[in-house]
Protein backbone atom coordinates (compact mmCIF):
# COMPACT_ATOMS: atom_id res chain seq x y z
CA UNK A 1 0.00 0.00 0.00
CA UNK A 2 2.96 2.52 1.17
CA UNK A 3 4.61 2.91 -2.67
CA UNK A 4 3.49 6.14 -4.86
CA UNK A 5 3.48 3.90 -8.00
CA UNK A 6 0.61 1.78 -6.78
CA UNK A 7 -2.38 3.20 -7.33
CA UNK A 8 -1.09 3.55 -10.97
CA UNK A 9 -0.56 -0.28 -11.40
CA UNK A 10 -3.21 -1.07 -9.88
CA UNK A 11 -5.81 1.29 -11.96
CA UNK A 12 -4.49 -0.36 -15.27
CA UNK A 13 -6.68 -3.53 -15.94
CA UNK A 14 -3.88 -5.79 -15.96
CA UNK A 15 -3.29 -5.09 -12.87
CA UNK A 16 -6.98 -5.11 -11.16
CA UNK A 17 -7.59 -8.01 -8.50
CA UNK A 18 -9.72 -10.68 -9.61
CA UNK A 19 -13.58 -10.28 -9.51
CA UNK A 20 -15.01 -13.49 -7.78
CA UNK A 21 -18.64 -14.54 -7.28
CA UNK A 22 -18.37 -14.70 -3.35
CA UNK A 23 -22.05 -14.95 -2.08
CA UNK A 24 -25.01 -16.73 -3.17
CA UNK A 25 -28.58 -14.98 -3.88
CA UNK A 26 -30.08 -17.06 -1.21
CA UNK A 27 -27.24 -15.14 1.10
CA UNK A 28 -27.56 -11.81 0.31
CA UNK A 29 -31.50 -11.90 0.66
CA UNK A 30 -31.73 -12.87 3.47
CA UNK A 31 -28.77 -11.21 4.95
CA UNK A 32 -31.16 -7.72 3.79
CA UNK A 33 -33.96 -9.23 5.02
CA UNK A 34 -33.21 -10.06 8.25
CA UNK A 35 -31.00 -6.24 8.76
CA UNK A 36 -34.46 -4.86 8.15
CA UNK A 37 -36.39 -7.67 10.09
CA UNK A 38 -33.65 -6.88 13.36
CA UNK A 39 -34.16 -3.05 12.91
CA UNK A 40 -38.12 -3.32 13.06
CA UNK A 41 -37.75 -6.46 16.03
CA UNK A 42 -35.50 -3.73 18.26
CA UNK A 43 -37.21 -0.65 17.69
CA UNK A 44 -41.04 -2.46 18.44
CA UNK A 45 -39.27 -4.36 21.63
CA UNK A 46 -37.84 -0.87 22.53
CA UNK A 47 -41.77 0.15 22.24
CA UNK A 48 -42.75 -2.60 24.55
CA UNK A 49 -39.69 -2.74 27.34
CA UNK A 50 -41.17 1.57 28.14
CA UNK A 51 -44.49 -0.26 29.40
CA UNK A 52 -42.03 -1.30 32.20
CA UNK A 53 -38.56 0.05 32.33
CA UNK A 54 -37.30 -2.15 34.86
CA UNK A 55 -36.07 -6.13 35.57
CA UNK A 56 -37.46 -8.04 38.08
CA UNK A 57 -40.54 -8.45 39.98
CA UNK A 58 -42.92 -5.47 40.32
CA UNK A 59 -40.68 -3.40 43.25
CA UNK A 60 -38.48 -5.88 43.07
CA UNK A 61 -35.53 -5.28 41.23
CA UNK A 62 -32.97 -8.06 40.30
CA UNK A 63 -29.63 -7.92 41.46
CA UNK A 64 -28.47 -7.12 37.83
CA UNK A 65 -27.05 -3.58 36.31
CA UNK A 66 -29.34 -1.82 34.27
CA UNK A 67 -27.92 1.22 33.44
CA UNK A 68 -31.41 2.41 31.42
CA UNK A 69 -33.21 1.64 34.25
CA UNK A 70 -36.49 3.93 35.08
CA UNK A 71 -35.47 5.27 31.45
CA UNK A 72 -38.16 5.70 28.76
CA UNK A 73 -36.40 4.68 25.44
CA UNK A 74 -36.27 7.92 22.82
CA UNK A 75 -39.71 8.24 20.53
CA UNK A 76 -37.16 7.98 17.08
CA UNK A 77 -35.92 4.25 18.49
CA UNK A 78 -39.85 3.28 19.32
CA UNK A 79 -41.74 1.36 16.47
CA UNK A 80 -45.88 0.54 16.92
CA UNK A 81 -46.61 4.41 18.75
CA UNK A 82 -48.32 2.35 21.86
CA UNK A 83 -47.60 -1.19 23.35
CA UNK A 84 -50.26 -2.79 21.69
CA UNK A 85 -48.67 -1.22 18.40
CA UNK A 86 -45.37 -2.04 19.31
CA UNK A 87 -46.55 -5.84 20.37
CA UNK A 88 -48.28 -6.44 16.80
CA UNK A 89 -45.73 -5.60 15.17
CA UNK A 90 -43.40 -7.58 17.43
CA UNK A 91 -45.18 -11.10 17.17
CA UNK A 92 -45.48 -9.90 13.46
CA UNK A 93 -41.88 -9.46 12.58
CA UNK A 94 -40.65 -12.76 14.67
CA UNK A 95 -41.83 -14.99 12.33
CA UNK A 96 -40.78 -13.82 9.24
CA UNK A 97 -37.24 -12.81 11.06
CA UNK A 98 -37.17 -16.79 12.70
CA UNK A 99 -37.66 -18.13 9.15
CA UNK A 100 -35.23 -15.53 7.57
CA UNK A 101 -32.63 -16.83 10.34
CA UNK A 102 -33.37 -21.01 9.71
CA UNK A 103 -33.16 -20.37 5.77
CA UNK A 104 -29.68 -18.61 5.81
CA UNK A 105 -28.88 -21.92 8.30
CA UNK A 106 -30.43 -24.64 6.42
CA UNK A 107 -28.62 -23.30 3.50
CA UNK A 108 -25.26 -23.29 5.46
CA UNK A 109 -25.78 -26.60 6.16
CA UNK A 110 -26.88 -28.07 2.76
CA UNK A 111 -24.19 -26.02 0.77
CA UNK A 112 -21.62 -27.02 3.14
CA UNK A 113 -20.38 -23.03 3.66
CA UNK A 114 -21.04 -23.39 6.91
CA UNK A 115 -17.20 -24.37 7.22
CA UNK A 116 -16.14 -21.19 6.49
CA UNK A 117 -17.85 -19.84 8.76
CA UNK A 118 -17.97 -22.05 11.94
CA UNK A 119 -15.40 -21.00 14.84
CA UNK A 120 -14.08 -24.30 15.78
CA UNK A 121 -11.10 -24.77 18.18
CA UNK A 122 -8.24 -25.09 15.74
CA UNK A 123 -9.33 -21.79 14.53
CA UNK A 124 -8.10 -20.31 18.02
CA UNK A 125 -4.41 -19.84 16.83
CA UNK A 126 -5.46 -17.90 13.96
CA UNK A 127 -7.64 -15.54 15.90
CA UNK A 128 -5.01 -15.13 18.32
CA UNK A 129 -2.45 -14.00 15.49
CA UNK A 130 -5.26 -11.37 13.63
CA UNK A 131 -5.74 -9.97 17.07
CA UNK A 132 -1.85 -9.57 17.41
CA UNK A 133 -2.23 -7.87 13.53
CA UNK A 134 -5.35 -5.45 14.53
CA UNK A 135 -3.59 -4.66 17.59
CA UNK A 136 -0.17 -3.43 15.23
CA UNK A 137 1.85 -6.36 17.25
CA UNK A 138 2.23 -8.46 14.00
CA UNK A 139 3.15 -6.68 10.54
CA UNK A 140 1.85 -8.59 8.53
CA UNK A 141 -2.25 -9.75 7.35
CA UNK A 142 -1.84 -13.19 8.23
CA UNK A 143 -3.39 -15.75 5.87
CA UNK A 144 -6.63 -16.46 5.10
CA UNK A 145 -9.60 -18.12 3.08
CA UNK A 146 -12.65 -16.82 2.81
CA UNK A 147 -13.13 -15.35 6.24
CA UNK A 148 -10.89 -14.97 8.77
CA UNK A 149 -10.76 -16.86 12.43
CA UNK A 150 -12.06 -13.58 13.98
CA UNK A 151 -14.83 -13.18 11.58
CA UNK A 152 -15.88 -16.90 12.21
CA UNK A 153 -15.64 -16.01 15.65
CA UNK A 154 -18.24 -13.23 15.07
CA UNK A 155 -20.52 -14.97 12.58
CA UNK A 156 -20.96 -18.16 14.85
CA UNK A 157 -21.52 -15.45 18.13
CA UNK A 158 -23.71 -13.47 16.08
CA UNK A 159 -25.76 -16.88 14.94
CA UNK A 160 -25.87 -18.08 18.72
CA UNK A 161 -27.05 -14.74 19.51
CA UNK A 162 -29.90 -14.96 17.32
CA UNK A 163 -30.66 -17.81 18.52
CA UNK A 164 -30.76 -16.83 22.58
CA UNK A 165 -32.49 -13.59 21.12
CA UNK A 166 -35.60 -16.58 19.57
CA UNK A 167 -35.75 -18.57 22.85
CA UNK A 168 -35.72 -16.00 25.29
CA UNK A 169 -38.39 -14.31 23.60
CA UNK A 170 -40.99 -17.41 23.35
CA UNK A 171 -39.41 -17.86 27.03
CA UNK A 172 -41.38 -14.61 28.16
CA UNK A 173 -44.22 -14.71 25.97
CA UNK A 174 -45.28 -18.43 27.09
CA UNK A 175 -43.88 -18.41 30.72
CA UNK A 176 -46.32 -21.12 31.61
CA UNK A 177 -46.91 -23.36 28.26
CA UNK A 178 -42.99 -23.11 27.21
CA UNK A 179 -42.27 -23.25 31.25
CA UNK A 180 -39.45 -25.39 30.59
CA UNK A 181 -37.90 -23.17 28.29
CA UNK A 182 -38.60 -20.05 30.88
CA UNK A 183 -36.41 -22.06 33.64
CA UNK A 184 -33.83 -23.10 31.27
CA UNK A 185 -33.32 -19.15 31.43
CA UNK A 186 -33.64 -18.72 34.99
CA UNK A 187 -37.42 -17.71 34.94
CA UNK A 188 -39.54 -15.35 33.58
CA UNK A 189 -37.70 -11.99 35.14
CA UNK A 190 -34.15 -13.37 34.24
CA UNK A 191 -34.93 -14.34 30.38
CA UNK A 192 -36.85 -10.50 29.83
CA UNK A 193 -33.20 -9.39 31.26
CA UNK A 194 -31.30 -11.77 28.47
CA UNK A 195 -33.41 -11.02 25.99
CA UNK A 196 -32.89 -6.97 26.24
CA UNK A 197 -29.26 -7.79 26.88
CA UNK A 198 -29.06 -9.43 23.17
CA UNK A 199 -30.85 -5.76 22.01
CA UNK A 200 -27.43 -4.25 22.78
CA UNK A 201 -24.94 -6.98 21.62
CA UNK A 202 -26.96 -7.16 18.55
CA UNK A 203 -26.31 -3.04 18.26
CA UNK A 204 -22.89 -3.22 19.39
CA UNK A 205 -22.47 -6.50 16.45
CA UNK A 206 -23.91 -3.99 13.68
CA UNK A 207 -22.08 -1.15 14.58
CA UNK A 208 -18.69 -2.92 14.67
CA UNK A 209 -19.52 -5.03 11.32
CA UNK A 210 -20.19 -1.88 9.35
CA UNK A 211 -17.57 -0.07 10.34
CA UNK A 212 -15.06 -2.81 9.46
CA UNK A 213 -16.74 -3.17 6.42
CA UNK A 214 -15.61 0.34 5.48
CA UNK A 215 -12.35 0.50 7.03
CA UNK A 216 -10.96 -2.95 6.61
CA UNK A 217 -12.68 -4.29 2.96
CA UNK A 218 -15.30 -2.41 1.75
CA UNK A 219 -15.46 -4.58 -1.75
CA UNK A 220 -17.34 -6.84 0.55
CA UNK A 221 -20.22 -4.34 0.88
CA UNK A 222 -20.71 -4.83 -3.56
CA UNK A 223 -20.22 -8.34 -3.01
CA UNK A 224 -22.97 -8.47 -0.44
CA UNK A 225 -25.50 -6.40 -2.93
CA UNK A 226 -24.46 -7.77 -6.55
CA UNK A 227 -22.56 -11.11 -5.03
CA UNK A 228 -19.08 -10.10 -6.99
CA UNK A 229 -15.90 -9.46 -5.01
CA UNK A 230 -13.00 -7.36 -5.90
CA UNK A 231 -10.97 -6.71 -3.26
CA UNK A 232 -8.19 -7.65 -1.19
CA UNK A 233 -9.21 -11.19 0.02
CA UNK A 234 -10.24 -12.91 -2.66
CA UNK A 235 -9.43 -15.98 -1.98
CA UNK A 236 -12.09 -18.94 -1.07
CA UNK A 237 -11.52 -21.79 1.37
CA UNK B 1 -6.16 2.75 -1.60
CA UNK B 2 -6.70 2.80 -4.77
CA UNK B 3 -8.68 5.43 -7.01
CA UNK B 4 -10.83 2.17 -7.64
CA UNK B 5 -11.37 1.48 -4.47
CA UNK B 6 -12.35 4.47 -3.56
CA UNK B 7 -14.82 5.25 -6.00
CA UNK B 8 -16.45 1.64 -5.55
CA UNK B 9 -16.56 2.03 -2.30
CA UNK B 10 -18.50 5.51 -2.31
CA UNK B 11 -20.66 4.02 -4.89
CA UNK B 12 -21.39 1.24 -2.43
CA UNK B 13 -21.70 3.84 0.32
CA UNK B 14 -25.35 4.88 -1.62
CA UNK B 15 -26.65 1.84 -2.10
CA UNK B 16 -26.23 0.90 1.66
CA UNK B 17 -28.21 3.79 1.87
CA UNK B 18 -30.95 3.17 -0.16
CA UNK B 19 -31.66 -0.21 2.18
CA UNK B 20 -30.85 2.14 5.43
CA UNK B 21 -32.82 4.87 4.71
CA UNK B 22 -36.37 2.98 4.38
CA UNK B 23 -35.53 1.00 7.28
CA UNK B 24 -34.68 3.56 9.98
CA UNK B 25 -37.79 5.61 8.56
CA UNK B 26 -40.12 3.02 9.50
CA UNK B 27 -38.52 2.74 12.71
CA UNK B 28 -38.67 6.62 13.28
CA UNK B 29 -40.88 8.58 15.14
CA UNK B 30 -42.57 5.59 17.57
CA UNK B 31 -44.76 5.34 14.06
CA UNK B 32 -47.72 2.57 14.98
CA UNK B 33 -47.94 1.74 10.83
CA UNK B 34 -50.61 4.36 9.82
CA UNK B 35 -53.98 3.82 8.28
CA UNK B 36 -52.72 1.30 5.92
CA UNK B 37 -50.37 -1.41 7.76
CA UNK B 38 -52.22 -1.12 11.08
CA UNK B 39 -55.23 -2.73 10.18
CA UNK B 40 -53.13 -5.37 8.96
CA UNK B 41 -50.53 -6.25 11.88
CA UNK B 42 -53.88 -6.64 14.18
CA UNK B 43 -55.31 -9.13 11.19
CA UNK B 44 -51.81 -10.99 11.42
CA UNK B 45 -52.16 -10.59 15.64
CA UNK B 46 -55.34 -13.75 14.88
CA UNK B 47 -52.92 -15.48 13.36
CA UNK B 48 -50.48 -15.55 16.82
CA UNK B 49 -53.55 -15.92 18.85
CA UNK B 50 -54.86 -19.00 16.69
CA UNK B 51 -51.09 -20.21 17.28
CA UNK B 52 -51.58 -19.70 20.76
CA UNK B 53 -54.80 -21.23 21.20
CA UNK B 54 -54.26 -24.12 19.02
CA UNK B 55 -50.90 -24.85 19.27
CA UNK B 56 -48.83 -23.49 22.09
CA UNK B 57 -52.16 -23.97 24.86
CA UNK B 58 -52.31 -27.23 26.58
CA UNK B 59 -55.42 -27.59 28.34
CA UNK B 60 -54.81 -29.31 31.29
CA UNK B 61 -51.47 -27.93 31.91
CA UNK B 62 -51.04 -26.15 35.43
CA UNK B 63 -48.95 -23.47 35.93
CA UNK B 64 -46.54 -23.27 38.53
CA UNK B 65 -47.88 -22.50 42.12
CA UNK B 66 -45.29 -20.54 44.87
CA UNK B 67 -44.63 -21.10 48.96
CA UNK B 68 -47.02 -18.32 50.59
CA UNK B 69 -43.06 -16.75 51.12
CA UNK B 70 -43.24 -15.63 47.65
CA UNK B 71 -46.41 -13.33 47.98
CA UNK B 72 -45.34 -9.73 46.11
CA UNK B 73 -46.28 -7.10 49.50
CA UNK B 74 -49.73 -5.84 48.59
CA UNK B 75 -48.72 -2.29 48.51
CA UNK B 76 -46.40 -3.66 45.22
CA UNK B 77 -48.97 -5.01 43.25
CA UNK B 78 -51.04 -2.55 41.35
CA UNK B 79 -54.14 -1.90 41.63
CA UNK B 80 -55.90 -0.74 38.33
CA UNK B 81 -59.50 0.05 36.57
CA UNK B 82 -60.98 1.98 34.02
CA UNK B 83 -63.23 3.74 36.27
CA UNK B 84 -60.27 5.05 38.96
CA UNK B 85 -57.61 6.10 35.86
CA UNK B 86 -60.93 8.30 34.54
CA UNK B 87 -62.46 9.65 37.95
CA UNK B 88 -59.71 9.04 40.37
CA UNK B 89 -62.03 6.53 42.78
CA UNK B 90 -62.46 3.14 42.16
CA UNK B 91 -65.95 1.58 41.28
CA UNK B 92 -68.35 2.81 44.47
CA UNK B 93 -69.30 -0.01 46.72
CA UNK B 94 -72.72 0.91 46.64
CA UNK B 95 -73.59 -2.04 44.03
CA UNK B 96 -72.26 -4.57 46.59
CA UNK B 97 -75.46 -4.37 48.16
CA UNK B 98 -77.81 -6.85 45.83
CA UNK B 99 -75.12 -7.87 43.54
CA UNK B 100 -75.36 -11.46 41.67
CA UNK B 101 -73.86 -12.82 38.77
CA UNK B 102 -75.61 -13.59 35.69
CA UNK B 103 -75.03 -16.85 33.44
CA UNK B 104 -76.55 -16.89 30.49
CA UNK B 105 -76.59 -16.91 26.85
CA UNK B 106 -76.32 -20.51 25.02
CA UNK B 107 -76.70 -21.99 28.19
CA UNK B 108 -79.57 -25.00 29.03
CA UNK B 109 -80.13 -23.35 32.51
CA UNK B 110 -79.07 -19.82 32.39
CA UNK B 111 -79.01 -19.00 36.46
CA UNK B 112 -77.87 -16.09 39.07
CA UNK B 113 -75.25 -16.82 41.39
CA UNK B 114 -75.16 -14.63 44.85
CA UNK B 115 -71.91 -14.04 46.14
CA UNK B 116 -73.37 -16.33 49.15
CA UNK B 117 -74.17 -18.86 47.16
CA UNK B 118 -70.59 -19.46 45.06
CA UNK B 119 -69.37 -19.06 48.12
CA UNK B 120 -70.93 -22.66 49.35
CA UNK B 121 -69.30 -23.84 45.88
CA UNK B 122 -66.03 -26.15 45.96
CA UNK B 123 -63.57 -23.29 46.20
CA UNK B 124 -59.92 -23.67 45.08
CA UNK B 125 -56.99 -21.68 46.24
CA UNK B 126 -53.69 -20.63 44.82
CA UNK B 127 -50.56 -18.75 45.30
CA UNK B 128 -49.30 -18.36 41.55
CA UNK B 129 -47.67 -15.27 39.26
CA UNK B 130 -49.27 -12.62 37.69
CA UNK B 131 -48.06 -11.89 34.59
CA UNK B 132 -49.18 -8.35 33.07
CA UNK B 133 -48.76 -7.64 29.14
CA UNK B 134 -46.56 -4.52 30.64
CA UNK B 135 -43.82 -6.59 31.69
CA UNK B 136 -43.66 -7.23 35.25
CA UNK B 137 -44.97 -9.69 37.57
CA UNK B 138 -46.05 -10.26 41.04
CA UNK B 139 -47.21 -13.09 43.10
CA UNK B 140 -50.46 -13.42 45.07
CA UNK B 141 -52.92 -15.77 46.84
CA UNK B 142 -56.35 -16.51 45.14
CA UNK B 143 -59.41 -17.92 46.10
CA UNK B 144 -62.41 -18.83 44.00
CA UNK B 145 -64.74 -21.42 42.54
CA UNK B 146 -63.48 -22.68 39.37
CA UNK B 147 -65.58 -21.40 35.96
CA UNK B 148 -65.41 -25.53 35.09
CA UNK B 149 -67.59 -25.82 37.91
CA UNK B 150 -69.83 -23.15 37.25
CA UNK B 151 -69.81 -24.15 33.48
CA UNK B 152 -71.09 -27.75 34.85
CA UNK B 153 -74.43 -26.26 36.25
CA UNK B 154 -75.79 -23.86 33.41
CA UNK B 155 -74.90 -27.09 30.75
CA UNK B 156 -73.74 -24.52 27.61
CA UNK B 157 -75.41 -25.63 24.43
CA UNK B 158 -73.23 -27.50 21.74
CA UNK B 159 -73.04 -24.81 19.34
CA UNK B 160 -71.67 -22.16 22.41
CA UNK B 161 -67.75 -21.30 21.32
CA UNK B 162 -66.91 -18.47 23.87
CA UNK B 163 -67.15 -16.54 26.76
CA UNK B 164 -68.35 -13.14 27.30
CA UNK B 165 -67.55 -11.70 31.30
CA UNK B 166 -68.87 -8.41 31.72
CA UNK B 167 -68.48 -5.48 34.81
CA UNK B 168 -69.51 -2.54 36.32
CA UNK B 169 -66.37 -1.19 35.13
CA UNK B 170 -66.79 1.49 32.76
CA UNK B 171 -68.31 -1.48 30.60
CA UNK B 172 -65.10 -3.44 30.56
CA UNK B 173 -65.49 -6.63 29.28
CA UNK B 174 -62.89 -9.31 27.56
CA UNK B 175 -64.09 -12.58 25.71
CA UNK B 176 -62.48 -15.96 25.54
CA UNK B 177 -62.11 -19.22 24.03
CA UNK B 178 -63.31 -22.00 26.32
CA UNK B 179 -60.50 -23.96 26.80
CA UNK B 180 -58.90 -21.09 28.81
CA UNK B 181 -62.35 -20.79 30.25
CA UNK B 182 -62.23 -24.88 31.73
CA UNK B 183 -58.62 -24.69 32.87
CA UNK B 184 -58.81 -25.96 36.04
CA UNK B 185 -56.87 -22.88 37.60
CA UNK B 186 -59.45 -20.52 35.86
CA UNK B 187 -61.30 -19.06 38.67
CA UNK B 188 -64.09 -16.68 39.49
CA UNK B 189 -62.04 -15.43 42.37
CA UNK B 190 -63.54 -13.60 45.49
CA UNK B 191 -60.27 -12.98 47.71
CA UNK B 192 -56.73 -12.23 47.12
CA UNK B 193 -54.05 -12.92 50.06
CA UNK B 194 -56.63 -14.89 51.82
CA UNK B 195 -59.11 -11.57 52.34
CA UNK B 196 -62.28 -10.53 50.23
CA UNK B 197 -61.90 -8.75 47.30
CA UNK B 198 -61.57 -4.64 48.21
CA UNK B 199 -62.65 -2.27 45.33
CA UNK B 200 -59.43 -1.75 44.40
CA UNK B 201 -59.40 -5.62 43.44
CA UNK B 202 -62.62 -5.70 42.08
CA UNK B 203 -64.56 -6.70 44.59
CA UNK B 204 -67.03 -8.50 45.04
CA UNK B 205 -65.53 -10.84 42.08
CA UNK B 206 -63.07 -11.45 39.38
CA UNK B 207 -62.23 -13.79 37.14
CA UNK B 208 -58.08 -14.51 37.81
CA UNK B 209 -56.45 -17.25 35.56
CA UNK B 210 -52.60 -17.97 35.98
CA UNK B 211 -52.40 -18.94 31.93
CA UNK B 212 -53.84 -15.54 30.66
CA UNK B 213 -52.32 -11.93 30.82
CA UNK B 214 -53.72 -9.60 33.35
CA UNK B 215 -55.92 -7.47 30.99
CA UNK B 216 -58.04 -10.78 30.36
CA UNK B 217 -58.70 -11.43 33.85
CA UNK B 218 -62.07 -9.15 34.05
CA UNK B 219 -62.55 -7.59 37.58
CA UNK B 220 -66.00 -5.81 39.13
CA UNK B 221 -68.14 -9.24 37.27
CA UNK B 222 -71.84 -8.62 35.57
CA UNK B 223 -72.26 -11.09 34.02
CA UNK B 224 -71.05 -14.49 32.05
CA UNK B 225 -72.02 -15.33 28.44
CA UNK B 226 -71.94 -18.09 26.21
CA UNK B 227 -71.69 -16.99 23.02
CA UNK B 228 -71.25 -18.63 19.21
CA UNK B 229 -69.50 -15.54 17.83
CA UNK B 230 -66.11 -14.40 19.16
CA UNK B 231 -66.50 -11.41 21.66
CA UNK B 232 -64.27 -8.75 21.74
CA UNK B 233 -62.83 -6.97 24.51
CA UNK B 234 -61.74 -3.77 26.09
CA UNK B 235 -58.56 -3.74 25.15
CA UNK B 236 -58.85 -6.57 22.31
CA UNK B 237 -60.53 -4.22 20.74
CA UNK B 238 -57.77 -1.36 20.24
CA UNK B 239 -55.25 -3.46 18.92
CA UNK B 240 -54.24 -5.50 22.14
CA UNK B 241 -53.67 -9.35 21.43
CA UNK B 242 -56.91 -11.33 22.09
CA UNK B 243 -55.82 -14.40 22.87
CA UNK B 244 -53.04 -13.13 25.72
CA UNK B 245 -52.44 -16.82 26.62
CA UNK B 246 -48.84 -16.46 28.95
Amino acid sequence: MGSASEPAIASATSGRRPLVKRYAGLVRLTHWLNAVFLVGMIASGLQIYNAYTHFGLRNDPLDLPNPLDGNPMPQWARLGGWLAGGLNWHFALAWPFVATGLLYLGFLAFSGEWRSLLFRPRDIAPAVQMQLYYLRLRKDHPQQGKHNALQKAAYTFIVALGAIATLSGFAIYQPVQLAWLTALFGGYELARYWHFLTVWLFVGFTLLHVALVFLVDPASLRAMITGWYRGRFPSHD
Amino acid sequence: MTELGRSLSRRDFFRLGAVAGPTSLVAACGWDGGPVLQPRLQAFSRINDWIGEKVLFSPGRPAREYPLSARTPVQNFPMYSITYNRTGSFPSPDILRDWSLQIGGLVRNPMRLTLQALETLPSLTYTVKHHCVEGWTAVATWTGVPVSTVVALVEPKAESRYLRFDSFDSRYYNGWDLASAMHPQTILAYAYNDRPLTMGRGAPLRLYSPVKLGYKLTKYLTAMSFTRERPGGYWEDQGYPWFGGV
